[in-house]
């Protein structure tokens, strides 16, 4: 049984971002960038699934520039068998595009499950996995704490409000990642090396024939207010007062 | 106890700076020159190759010429010809043009980050195919039957904060070579231990050092002028203090403010992260920043010891090169190009010894004597009593660099020498505290806010990797007498004093907040603090610096 691990390069989590000054987006040049922690967690659950010989084959794709392969030797490293990268122009692409392109990917690899993210953390968007159930019609067990395989379906059982949820699905699937599935290991450095040499493909994104027109723009990226500094009050009096007159909340 | 995997290597080299990068691509063109085989590993703790590189920086491409003659053709990221230099003195309002002293003419330099440079010298040697390992940093030298350096162990991972074993554990990787070159940069923890294993700094000054606090700064277009580089002396330290600021444009709109306080400072109660704040308080530094956004922070220790201070290079398995050995030219305010051209000799040197094929272990003994060679001793030797003048304050300093670079032209019949900088501080009482400004938020900073620019992080739980030889010295010595000197000299907020429950102070050491510039290892008056590696890929972040 094969499983497909769709993977994203983002700007790595301990990196603080700033939108460009014309609020065109976010100045990502010289920062560090990694796999989506989401996708990680996807990826450990992948190899785990493998280590226990319920998976034979764990491919990882990505969809991006070149600089995506970084992440796709990282997918490599935790213990995916090969790698796709979607070699595509530098602009960042809608998840409506992702989940066509995954579509094309997914019709061409012929995965019995689908383990991905439940959002990238740069977008936050948490809308991949669902639609690419919806176009291929498979069943969908989304925020996944818990997974198992057997008979024939997958056994997920779901972050929902104040508990979990646990859905049977039948294979194929796909299955969407919270943080609580797993704890991702420390890369080990002989598998760093070894990653270097598994074989990773690179489909140019015109050959998989997609249409990447959405109609969305984005009108602004901006940064939060910055927070204006606290000041020294003399008494409770002098509290009360600014608290009434400055900040107008009593 | 698990046991560790290990790894056989040609060579292993100890940090992907420059020093160790341009080893590396020089190990690798001799080798293809020579069709030879030669496996070649560069070991980086941070996160990323550039991850903890902090410089400047104007570069002088000289050895990157004699490395990769066509890094323009493969785009190697020097942007911005140095196309204006001004030397000046700073009052405090006010500020002279100082005459430029020959040393300090950048004509044909570049202004770079040169974060960014070894990045791009990563690539050029995987390109070689030189295994370039970020994340793994060396925690433990390994050493064969006879005594001699047989490599490295990478630091293990998901050990808890009493040393145990976590639920995630995974052993360090044992990396043996035949050869290992040590390029940590300035003040390595393994070349500490290497200076005391084989005595290296016995018959030479000690090594002395600065902390350079930089920022990086997006400024108004406006105020922007690509190529400019200042240099200042004087205002906000006091006479007896040795430092100086300074300020590049570079490309992009983004200027590199940033400030040198020599560690031989003596009162106690200096503070060189407040001294660079209070530096951009200063009209000329203020009138290009006003208006901008401070984007990247950081800080980390020099080497300023020079010639003199330069130790033993070698030992049986392996040798220093780069800042970690300390090449740096303080009257030059540069040090890139002369890491890269020890690393690159160093790399020759070891090929030679491993040709003889009896180079098992050995020690390329011949290093010195072929770096002695290089304009990098020359250029060393002749500025080597620069530094070592300033002891007699800046005004002295000043003149006695100007009658050694015009009258002895570097060749005076004498050396001046060094001190230890940990024996400098004079006690609390009898020093003046300093009273620094407040930060105001939008041109002068705290600590706190600062750290968080440099995305600085280290995995929670871990053992401490600032280590207290003896936990009682910091409250007997430190606080007692020099007024817990740590808490100003750290520039991320590391140590503090703290009382709880009417207990009296304790020392508590935030050793997430660190950013790896070795400071406290450096200045701590007890020489009680000793830091080592932390968890692969901890540490700051830094984008561009």
């Amino acid at each position: 049984m094969k499983v497909l691990v769709p993977v994203k390069r983002v700007v790595d989590y301990n990196v603080r971002v700033r939108a460009r000054s014309d609020g065109s987006g976010v100045d990502l040049a010289n920062l560090k960038m990694s796999m989506n922690p989401f996708d990680e967690i996807a990826m450990e659950a992948a190899v785990r699934l493998k280590e226990a010989g319920q998976v034979s084959e764990v491919v990882a794709v990505s969809i991006g520039t070149d600089a995506c392969q970084d992440v796709l030797r990282t997918a490599l490293a935790f213990g995916a068998d090969r790698a796709v990268l979607v070699q595509t122009p530098e602009a960042a692409l809608e998840p409506v595009v992702i989940s066509r392109i995954l579509k094309a990917i997914v019709d061409e690899e012929a995965p019995r499950l689908v383990l991905m993210g439940k959002q990238a953390i740069d977008d936050d968007c948490n809308q991949t996995a669902q639609m690419l159930a919806a176009r291929l019609g498979w069943g969908q067990g989304t925020f996944a704490c818990r997974l198992a395989l057997a008979d024939g379906e997958a056994r997920v059982s779901r972050e929902v409000d104040g508990g979990t949820r646990t859905v049977a699905l039948p294979l194929p699937a796909v299955v969407s990642t919270d943080l609580r599935l797993n704890e991702p290991r420390y890369l080990k450095l002989p598998n760093i090396m070894k990653a270097k040499k598994k074989p990773l493909d690179i489909k140019p994104l015109e050959s998989l024939g997609v249409n990447t027109s959405t109609g969305i723009r984005c009108l602004g990226v901006s940064e939060p207010p910055a927070r204006k500094p606290g000041v020294r009050v003399e008494s409770v009096e002098d509290l009360l007062h600014r608290l009434k007159h400055d900040a107008q909340v009593i | 106890m698990s046991e560790r995997e290990s790894m056989e290597f040609d060579v292993v080299i100890v940090g992907a700076g420059p020093a160790g990068l341009a080893a590396a691509i020089r190990l690798r063109q001799l080798a293809e020159a020579a069709g030879r085989e030669l496996s070649v590993c560069v070991l980086e703790k941070g996160s990323e190759v550039g991850a903890h590189i902090l410089s400047g920086a104007v570069f002088d491409p000289r050895a990157l010429n004699e490395l990769i003659p066509d890094w323009q053709a493969r785009g190697a990221p020097l942007h911005t010809p140095a196309t204006e230099d001004a030397f000046l003195w700073l009052g405090r309002q006010r500020a002279f043009t100082l005459p430029l002293p020959p040393q300090m003419h950048n004509q044909g330099n570049y202004i770079i980050s040169l974060g960014n440079l070894c990045r791009w010298l990563a690539r050029q040697a995987e390109d070689l195919g030189v295994e370039v390992l970020p994340g793994f940093p060396a925690a433990e030298i390994l050493f064969d039957d006879q005594g001699a350096v047989m490599g490295v162990a990478t630091a293990d991972m998901g050990r808890l904060a009493d040393g145990s074993e976590g639920p995630q554990f995974e052993p360090g990787v044992e990396l043996h070579a035949r050869q290992t070159l040590f390029t940590e940069g300035c003040h390595g923890s393994l070349t500490k231990q290497l200076m005391a294993r084989f005595a290296l700094r016995d018959g030479v000054d000690p090594q002395t050092y600065g902390l350079g606090v930089k920022e990086l700064w997006e400024v108004d277009p406006a105020r922007h002028r690509p190529g400019t580089v200042r240099h200042t002396i004087g205002w906000p330290l006091d006479r007896g203090t040795y430092g100086g600021g300074f300020l590049y444009h570079l490309e992009d709109h983004q200027v590199a403010v940033g400030f040198i306080v020599g560690l031989d400072y003596r009162n106690p109660y200096l503070s060189p992260f407040e001294e660079m704040q209070r530096f951009k308080t200063h009209p000329a530094i203020r009138e290009v920043l006003e208006g901008g956004r401070r984007i990247a922070y950081g800080a980390r220790a020099l080497v300023e010891g020079g010639w003199q201070s330069i130790p033993r290079l070698g030992f049986p398995g392996g040798l220093l090169a780069g800042d970690a050995a300390g090449f740096l030219d303080v009257p030059r305010i540069k040090g890139s190009h002369n890491a890269m051209k020890s690393g690159m000799t160093a790399a020759e040197a070891v090929f030679d010894l491993l040709a003889d094929g009896a180079g098992q272990r050995g020690e390329a003994t011949d290093y010195r004597q072929r770096l002695d060679q290089t304009w990098v001793m020359r250029e060393l030797h002749a500025a080597r009593n620069i530094r070592p003048g300033f002891r007699w304050g800046l005004w002295g300093g000043l003149a006695h660099a100007a009658l050694e670079t015009y009258v002895f032209k570097g060749r005076a019949p004498w050396t001046l020498h060094h001190h230890p900088d940990h024996a400098a501080l004079r006690p609390a009482a009898s020093s003046t505290p300093v009273d620094y400004p407040k930060p105001d938020g939008t041109l002068t900073f705290d600590r706190l806010s600062s750290v968080f620019l440099s995305n600085t992080h280290h995995e929670e739980g871990q053992p401490v990797h600032l280590r207290l030889r003896d936990p009682a010295l910091p409250l007997s010595l430190n606080h007692a007498r020099f007024a817990g000197p740590e808490t100003r000299y750290c520039p991320a907020g590391v140590y503090e004093y703290v009382e709880e429950n009417g207990a009296g102070p304790r020392l508590r050491i935030n050793a997430q907040n660190c950013v790896h510039c070795k400071t406290c290892d450096i200045k701590d008056p007890g020489q009680n603090i000793d830091w080592v590696v932390p968890q692969g890929g901890d540490g700051p972040n830094y984008p561009a610096m």
